[in-house]
């Protein structure tokens, strides 16, 4: 009887691991993705599924065949709006939401993505968050449509004025006190994922 | 402990089981240690062989028990599960004792479980010696013999059950067949047609619930339950509870008017599915056997408002004398059988805890139960498909497969028959209303003889199949284009996309599962239920019909969801085992149970409430605990429990069980001078 | 009853009606909330996008401050759905599976600080003041019953989905916030679109996707009866309120539905006014809605008579508990 190859002290992934295996090992907990049995009912819960270039099954079937970089330029990660929907009625019971969040994160280290608006919203998000321990609607809002979306600034102009009117909106951003402490905490966080 | 005066001749046999001990274990080694490191333990010869178990390996066994005077034998090779029996067989052949044969399992507790092979050759050699050790200790014991009552219980009268009833009654023999609803014919009845044949359910049924009613061997208790089951196989006391109807069986003669002049209308439930309604007196269906009414007490105005109201039922009954009795009472009927039967089928999965698929809040959603009463030409409409509102036919309608099934937040398992039963009904509807049929499903499982055949007839028909399962039913537009519209949300995974097609009807294939109540039922009657619920038969493959319990059976979708033919089917078999215990005439039980020695027994009555087979029993008047040997199954938990030691096991005395720990720790190959 | 209380960056600003409210009625219901010190950003659905372990330590320093903090009460509760989540996953997460529990740990020993997966119940306001207040305590501080107000019960999806520690009824069709509506005085209506995504942050990124979802649940109120949408997230209020405007841009539509925090409509009952509870800030004004609500109660409706049914009745409908 075979066994299967005993993982390293670090936990990483051994060597020779199927992109199956590399998504499961990155994925907290028993993600179960190994146990799709192609319903489709993830795909029909969705309701970013009409725009997905791949519905989460389809995505799964493409895992599970290795078909990495098609995975990880796939629009479907990014348009997930993380609403469990494809989770609690997944037959499978597989954590489907968790697993989008995996790919997002392997299509940005891999650079792999195509549509470049999603992943540089997150990131732009993540930068704020990094400087000054708080999201900073403002700035993200502006950073964002300044770079990918100039036109629709104007047509935002009404909201973001309305927003600013109704005390709803700061100008300014705000650090928190231990922003020293919690770049230590990040970047150690960053450099243990990335030797895992 | 190691006498050396008692001039045991032992055996021992090891099997190579082809690679499947050989491959792992060095038998040889074994074998010599046999030989040479037991011989002062008492065995005069070890052999091995490539299969112990076949004709040949059997023939060493009984030419050295004859030839070789051997007086116990050990044979070293898979579980006793598989080959006990036949090497026990053997010996008794050749005239020895079976119950001086021991098995000592090298594969299943060996050779399967470890990689090491020197590691899993010296565990064998220790359980070898175990083995031997124990042997020293064994008594010849005689099978039990048991008479077995010609009498049968069969519980359930749905196809599976009376099949088995009529079959047995057929051979000459009293059955007494006990149904809960006031008529027979369980979930069959409900049906229209029959897949894959579109055979007409009453029209095949009915003749078999009629043969049952008329049959001058079989004994009907519609409306009744059983309450208790006592005693052993050939030997078992059962109490029926017969519950009222408030009508005399022995008078009514079935004419209905009472139902007809009943002003209560209620919705029925049961028959029905919910879709249709009832009298408060009333029959489940018009071709009901025996077709004799109960009447319903939580809604019969007589006995909700009070004595004086309502009588219409008496005051119509045309019978002399009249055949109400608003009076009678519940009977208790005690019987006795040598053999049972339970058939009591499933309950539908309840399409309630699926929220998305709007069963009961949105109108034109249905289940497939519901859809079958509907398509019955005695049902609520006639056999007209319509919507909710009772009159207008679908023109489109959304089929859903696996609804509860297949699923880990519902029933893990597949219901067998709902792909079959879907496409039936998608042929129905389309038959009756033309409508356009969009079929859902994650996988088309039609296995069977003309299954396959049926999937493409309706695919002929111009059925949609759409491979997905449905994500929700909703009747919330995304855009003003979909006002006023039902939708299937669904993912076409062959087409690779989500769709949301619009539909009149949807029908929810709900899944199968045991019977609320199959816990309690098992209980009864002594056998136990698997972790989905379904009764536990003695071995998946080779004996899906009985039970750990001797002389208790089942039948039907009691033991899982299955089709039309293979209930019938396991009836049939159930009903052959029955009989060939009847024709036998008597059992042979095997002699591995306990008995209290009751000089050591002080009466703490510790070990009463222990017993799983209700085989212990105390006796005030000398008080000392008994056990009835022919219920007691050997388990062994009295024999643990007993604080005073006062109860053996016949084949796992203390002794034995000493014995052979010590021979698996090897003590008995430490030199003499150091025993105590 | 004293809880740690995690406010998240929407409730500062965006969202400040919600925090506005919440402190107005906190004294009413018995709830003493302590904010957890120097709390940071818990990274909203879009740090995890990013950085994986990083994403878990982002929450893992605010469940270790609160543990260190926690003196007389375990329980951690958070108003906003995703702020809760996070909080909520990244322990359960941290519980479940010791390679990540070991790894997150590692990473707040480099501030200094470590937390124990377990030691802090997370839990969403809704849920305190359902289960932990309770409704009969919610219904005896009512001074100004909502008498005529009809409100459509919006949780959104992440207070019900995925609930790793198995709070709510049920995940598709929750009675918790019907039931607390009630208990004000006002009707609820049958809004079955009830934990229909918002859209999240498509609205940015995928505006078309988001705009179909808002006005789904916008026409979906409208066309039920309501006066009111009531919600408990600030990214829902967000999307469908300041996004109504958008939508109704989009396509061309007019609807016109309130989007209130329920913390509000408690104040409302309680008898506080409609400034000290944040409302005036919405961009679709609330008080035409509000001012529907009546001083007596409206009259109960007859129960019907059962009568023998009739063929023009249709089917039975299955019974529902």
């Amino acid at each position: 009887m075979s066994v299967a190859p005993p993982v390293s002290a670090a936990d990483s992934v051994p060597a020779g691991a199927t992109f199956l295996q590399e998504v499961m090992a990155a994925t907290p907990g028993k993600s179960r993705l190994n146990m799709c049995i192609q319903c489709g009912t993830c795909g029909g819960s969705c309701p970013s599924g009409p725009e997905m270039e791949h519905t989460p099954r389809r995505l799964f079937a493409m895992i599970k065949e290795g078909l990495r970089d098609q995975v990880l330029r796939s629009n479907a990660p990014w348009l997930c709006v993380s609403c469990y929907f494809c989770t609690v009625r997944c037959p499978q019971q597989i954590h489907i939401t968790d697993v989008m969040y995996t790919l997002k994160g392997m299509a940005i280290n891999a650079k792999l993505y195509r549509d470049h608006s999603p992943p540089d919203f997150s990131k732009t998000f993540v930068d704020y968050v990094e400087h000054y321990g708080r999201s900073f609607e403002l700035g993200l809002a502006t950073r964002f449509n300044l770079r990918h979306h100039p036109l629709s600034l104007p047509n935002m102009a009404p909201m973001g004025l309305g927003m600013l009117k109704r005390g709803r909106m700061d100008l300014v951003p705000h650090r928190i006190d231990g922003m020293a402490q919690l770049t230590r905490i990040l970047e150690r966080a960053k450099a243990l994922e990335a030797t895992s | 402990m190691f006498d050396k005066s008692e001039e045991e001749r032992i055996g021992v046999y090891v099997c190579h089981c082809g690679t499947n001990i050989a491959g792992v274990v060095d038998v040889g080694s074994v074998t010599r240690f046999a030989a040479d490191d037991l011989k002062r333990r008492g065995v005069v010869l070890s052999r091995e062989y490539t299969f112990m178990c076949s004709t040949t390996g059997q023939d060493l066994i009984q030419k050295d028990i004859l030839e070789q005077g051997l007086t116990r034998v050990v044979v070293a090779a898979c579980s006793p599960h598989l080959h006990e029996g036949t090497f026990r067989t053997a010996c008794d052949r050749a005239g020895l004792n079976p119950y001086l044969c021991e098995l000592a399992s090298i594969r299943e507790h060996v050779a399967w479980v470890h990689t090491d092979h020197a590691a899993a050759t010296a565990k064998a050699k220790a359980v070898v010696s175990g083995a031997v050790e124990r042997v020293r200790h064994n008594v010849p014991l005689e099978a039990i013999h048991v008479p077995v009552d010609a009498t049968t219980l069969v519980v359930g009268g749905g196809i599976a059950g009376i099949q088995a009833a009529l079959e047995i009654a057929d051979a000459g023999h009293e059955v007494h067949l006990v149904e809960r609803e006031p008529s027979l014919g369980g979930h069959m009845a409900q049906l229209d047609k029959t897949f894959p044949t579109l055979d007409c359910a009453a029209c095949i049924l009915t003749p078999k619930m009629a043969a049952a009613g008329a049959h001058p061997h079989l004994h009907l208790h519609t409306w009744s339950e059983v309450e208790k089951v006592e005693g052993y196989v050939g030997n078992f006391t059962v109490t029926i509870r017969k519950r009222p109807r408030y009508v005399l069986e022995d008078v009514c003669t079935g004419c209905g008017i009472c139902i007809e002049k009943c002003p209560i209308v209620v919705v029925d439930e049961v028959h029905e599915a919910g879709v249709g309604f009832r009298k408060s007196i009333y029959t489940p269906f018009t071709q009901a056997v025996p077709n004799i009414p109960v009447i319903d007490t939580e809604t019969c105005t007589y006995y909700v408002k009070g004595k004086g109201s309502c009588r219409a039922c008496e005051k119509f009954c045309p019978t002399e004398p009249n055949s109400i009795d608003f009076n009678q009472t519940e009977q208790r009927i005690t019987l006795r059988v040598g053999n049972i039967v339970l058939a009591t089928g499933y309950d539908m999965f309840d399409a309630r805890r699926i929220p998305q698929y709007g069963y009961g809040r949105l109108p034109n959603v249905f289940t497939s139960l519901e859809l079958e009463r509907m398509c019955n030409a005695g049902g609520p409409t006639g056999g007209r498909v319509t919507l909710r509102d009772g009159k207008t036919a679908p023109r489109t309608v959304g089929i859903i497969h696996c609804v509860g099934s297949r699923d880990r937040n519902y029933n893990n398992y597949c219901s067998a028959i709902c792909c079959m039963q879907s496409l039936k009904l998608a042929h129905l509807m389309r038959e009756r209303t033309g409508a356009e049929i969009y079929n859902c499903y994650i996988d088309l499982r039609t296995a069977f003889k003309d299954y396959d055949e049926f999937y493409q007839r309706v695919l002929d028909e111009g059925v949609h199949f759409i491979r997905g399962k449905v994500a929700e039913v909703s009747d919330v537009p995304r855009g003003p284009d979909e006002e006023g519209k039902l939708f299937i949300q669904v993912e076409d995974t062959l087409i690779g996309m989500q769709r949301r097609v619009a539909v009149d009807m949807v029908v929810l294939s709900a899944g199968l599962q045991p019977r609320h109540d199959a816990k309690e039922v098992g209980q009864t009657f002594g056998i136990a239920c698997s972790s989905n619920g379904w009764f536990i038969e003695k071995h998946a493959k080779l004996d899906p019909i009985s039970t750990m319990t001797e002389g208790v059976f089942v039948a039907g979708c009691a033991q899982g969801p299955k089709d039309i033919p293979a209930s019938v089917s396991q009836g049939a078999a159930a009903a052959a085992r029955v009989l060939m215990r009847i024709r036998q005439g008597e059992l042979a039980l095997e002699p591995v149970r306990a008995s209290v020695l009751a000089e050591r027994c002080s009466g703490c009555r510790l070990c009463n409430g222990l017993c799983p087979f209700n085989a212990i029993s105390f006796d005030p008047a000398r008080g000392v605990t008994e056990i009835n040997s022919a219920l007691c199954q050997g388990c062994g938990t009295c024999v643990a429990a007993c604080p005073a030691g006062a109860i053996q096991g016949s084949a796992f005395s203390n002794e034995q069980v000493l014995a052979q720990i010590e021979g698996l720790l090897l003590k008995n190959l430490e030199p003499e001078e150091a025993l105590a | 009853m004293k809880m740690l209380f995690y406010p998240g960056c929407s409730m500062q600003r965006t969202a400040r009606p919600y925090l506005d409210s919440l402190l107005a009625i906190r004294e009413a219901i018995g709830l003493e909330l302590e904010d957890v010190s120097d709390w940071n950003c818990c990274g909203a659905t879009e740090y995890m996008s990013v950085h994986r372990i990083a994403a878990h330590a982002l929450v893992g320093r605010n469940l270790a401050l609160a543990s260190r903090q926690a003196e007389g009460t375990d329980t951690l509760t958070a108003g906003c759905s995703a702020c809760y989540l996070n909080l909520a996953k990244t322990d359960q997460q941290m519980r479940e599976d010791p390679r990540l529990r070991t790894t997150v740990n590692e990473a707040l020993a480099a501030g200094g600080l470590s937390y124990e997966p377990g030691s802090l119940k997370v839990r969403h306001l809704l849920d305190v003041v359902c289960n932990d207040v309770g409704y009969e305590a919610v219904k005896a501080q009512v001074v100004r019953p909502l008498y005529g107000l009809k409100l459509a019960p919006y949780y959104g999806c992440q207070v019900v989905r995925p609930d790793p520690d198995s709070r709510w009824d049920d995940r598709e069709q929750p009675v918790a916030m019907d039931r607390l509506l009630r208990a004000l005085g006002a009707e609820v209506v049958d809004y079955t679109l009830k934990t229909q995504c918002c859209g999240g942050h498509m609205t940015v990124i995928g505006p078309e996707i988001a705009y179909g979802l808002i006005r789904r649940l916008v026409h979906g109120a409208a066309a039920a009866g309501a006066d009111a949408i009531v919600t408990l997230c600030p990214m829902c209020q967000l999307n469908l309120d300041a996004y109504q405007v958008e939508m109704n841009k989009f396509f061309k539509t007019d609807y016109a539905v309130p989007v209130l925090y329920f913390t509000q409509l408690m104040g409302l009952a309680f008898g506080r006014s409609p400034a000290e509870l944040g409302i005036g800030k919405e961009f679709i004004a609330a008080a035409p809605a509000l001012a529907r609500i009546q001083d007596e109660p409206p009259p109960a409706v007859e129960a019907k008579k059962k009568r023998r049914p009739r063929a023009e009745d249709g089917l039975p409908m299955p019974r529902m508990g």
